[in-house]
């Protein structure tokens, strides 16, 4: 008789997923941020090259290809300009071919926003959720913050703003990637992905929160450009022992910026032979119509089960991961 | 040949590396939040043995290796090769010192083992996990110990040296592990 019937996750890693949605629940209602709900099954996607989406099938009286959501965002935004105020949801997402110790392709995700908060005091926000909730299983929990560029000087010694491929290459070559060159090129972007999830990630301090905050402005995604330094975005990420739980934005509001980021994004997928997709219109009309100020950003939930339970691996916090689905 | 996908990389998978033959031993999916993804790969080169570490991005291919493994029989050395034979069809093989390596000392005539072949040309050869060998010289053995604590050298037929309680005498059949090198027990009574 076969046992894929069963869980992957033991009875304990279930009840800490209960206690930890219960947890979060109390949390938000505590600061009276509303949860919501909004679409998995959407018309459209998002453009990001980097994100590879599922389909499906529509039999309605008008058939159509639907796709389930790579994250919330974009239908968050549409509520936020709607006039919700500060929202969060968690619900499930979806990245195709995404699978190993850290990634199923169906994931939990926990996202809000923060209408009036700046980045630093959603990162505020980010450490106190974090740490009332992992306290209990780090008794010795720290917290620390620190720059991109700052943070990434310090373990490499190379600016990661000023992009020098004669370096960059010279310092992959330091640290045992000498197939660094010939995978990035000139890909600024690229070279920073391969650096810091190679190198630098690795190097960041155990029992530790980490919040990383002003991203290259070439990884800006759908953060707002700093006023001062346009080299640089309002993004941050945060990491515990290594581990990446999430990504925050101080949010694009300018639908005319954010259109022309969602073109260049279609145009590299068709340099590139990716899947073409679609803008999504409605996005782009609420922010016409006015995204109030706002701070947002997704923590994966099953990764912080995982950093929590010291699992190895994320089937062993998930019920049925995708070979069990 | 095929080419392989990183998805479809793991372990076992026989891929061609800098125009040399290699094993994947692990495959690890790296991916920044909102960056390219990655696989960050454990290989074995087939050739020289050595392990490495190399990144792809995710999505890339590579070319497959023609390697494959072959149960064969041990026949002889003749100075230069040694030769092996497939039992079903009686397809001999001559395999060269690098080939070989060191599963040699633990290969007596008629046993079997395992080639591994790259294009139809002997790349490497594995013992059996566990081979019987007689003892041709060890020091004298002491009556009455049991223990084995400590043992002594002995030097088996196939030229291999292995420490073996110090009960077990020369002439005798022992059981040894060519994973680890070690004495396992006397061989059973024939």
């Amino acid at each position: 008789m076969t046992e894929d019937w069963q869980p992957t996750a033991d009875l304990s890693q279930l009840k800490s997923r209960a206690s930890l949605l219960a947890a979060i629940r109390q949390f938000f209602a505590q600061r009276e941020v509303m949860e919501v709900e909004t679409p998995l099954l959407c018309h459209t996607t998002g453009t990001d090259p980097n994100l590879a989406f599922f389909r499906a099938d529509y039999a309605g009286t008008t058939p159509q290809t639907l796709f389930l959501q790579t994250s919330p965002e974009f239908a968050m935004k549409r509520l936020l300009a709607a006039g919700t105020g500060s929202i969060y949801q968690i619900c499930k997402a979806f990245r195709n071919g995404e699978a190993g110790r850290y990634h199923n392709p169906e994931f939990t995700i926990l996202e809000w926003y923060r209408v009036g908060f700046d980045l630093q005091r959603l990162m505020d926000e980010v450490t106190a959720l974090l740490t009332g909730y992992l306290t209990a299983f780090f008794p010795e929990l720290l917290v620390e913050r620190a720059s991109y560029r700052d943070w990434f000087l310090r373990y490499s010694g190379i600016d990661p703003l000023d992009f020098n491929a004669p370096v960059y290459r010279a310092f992959a070559e330091q640290i045992g990637l000498p197939e660094a060159a010939e995978l990035c090129g000139d890909h600024h972007a690229l070279w920073l992905d391969l650096l810091f999830s190679h190198h630098l990630q690795n190097r960041l301090p155990v029992n530790t929160i980490c919040l990383i905050y002003d991203y290259p402005s070439v990884q800006s995604s759908l953060a707002r450009l700093h006023p001062a330094d346009p080299r640089i975005c309002q993004r941050f990420e945060v990491f515990i022992n290594g581990v990446e739980l999430g990504n925050g934005y101080y949010e694009l509001r300018d639908a005319v910026e954010q259109e022309a980021r969602f073109d260049a994004e279609i145009q590299f997928r068709t340099r590139q032979g990716l899947t073409p997709v679609c803008k999504d219109r409605r996005l782009l009309a609420a922010l016409s119509q006015g995204l109030p100020d706002c701070s947002g950003v997704a923590i994966g939930l099953d990764r912080l089960l995982m950093v929590a339970g010291q699992a190895q691996d994320i089937s062993q916090v998930l019920a049925f991961p995708i070979g069990r689905a | 040949m095929a080419t392989y996908s990183t998805n479809e990389f793991k372990g076992g998978l026989k891929i061609m590396l800098d125009n040399d033959p290699c094993s994947i031993i692990e495959n690890e999916f790296v991916k920044p939040g909102k960056g390219q993804a990655f696989n960050r790969v454990r290989i074995r080169n087939l050739k020289t043995g050595r392990v490495i570490e190399r990144t792809f991005k995710s999505g890339d291919t590579v070319e497959g290796a023609d390697v494959v493994d072959i149960d064969m029989q041990y026949l002889y050395n003749d100075g230069e090769f040694w030769h092996f034979m497939v039992p079903d069809t009686f397809e001999q093989y001559q395999a060269d010192k690098s080939a070989v390596g060191d599963s040699i000392k633990w290969l007596k005539e008629q046993d079997l083992c395992t080639m591994t072949l790259w294009n139809d040309s002997p790349l490497s050869v594995t013992p059996p996990n566990f081979v019987e060998l007689a003892i041709t010289e060890t020091d004298p053995g002491l009556k009455g110990d049991t223990s084995g604590g400590g043992g002594k050298p002995a030097i088996l037929e196939t030229g291999a040296v292995v420490r073996v309680p110090l009960f077990v005498q020369i002439g005798e059949v022992i059981r040894v592990d060519t994973r680890t090198g070690e004495y396992v027990s006397r061989a059973k009574e024939q």
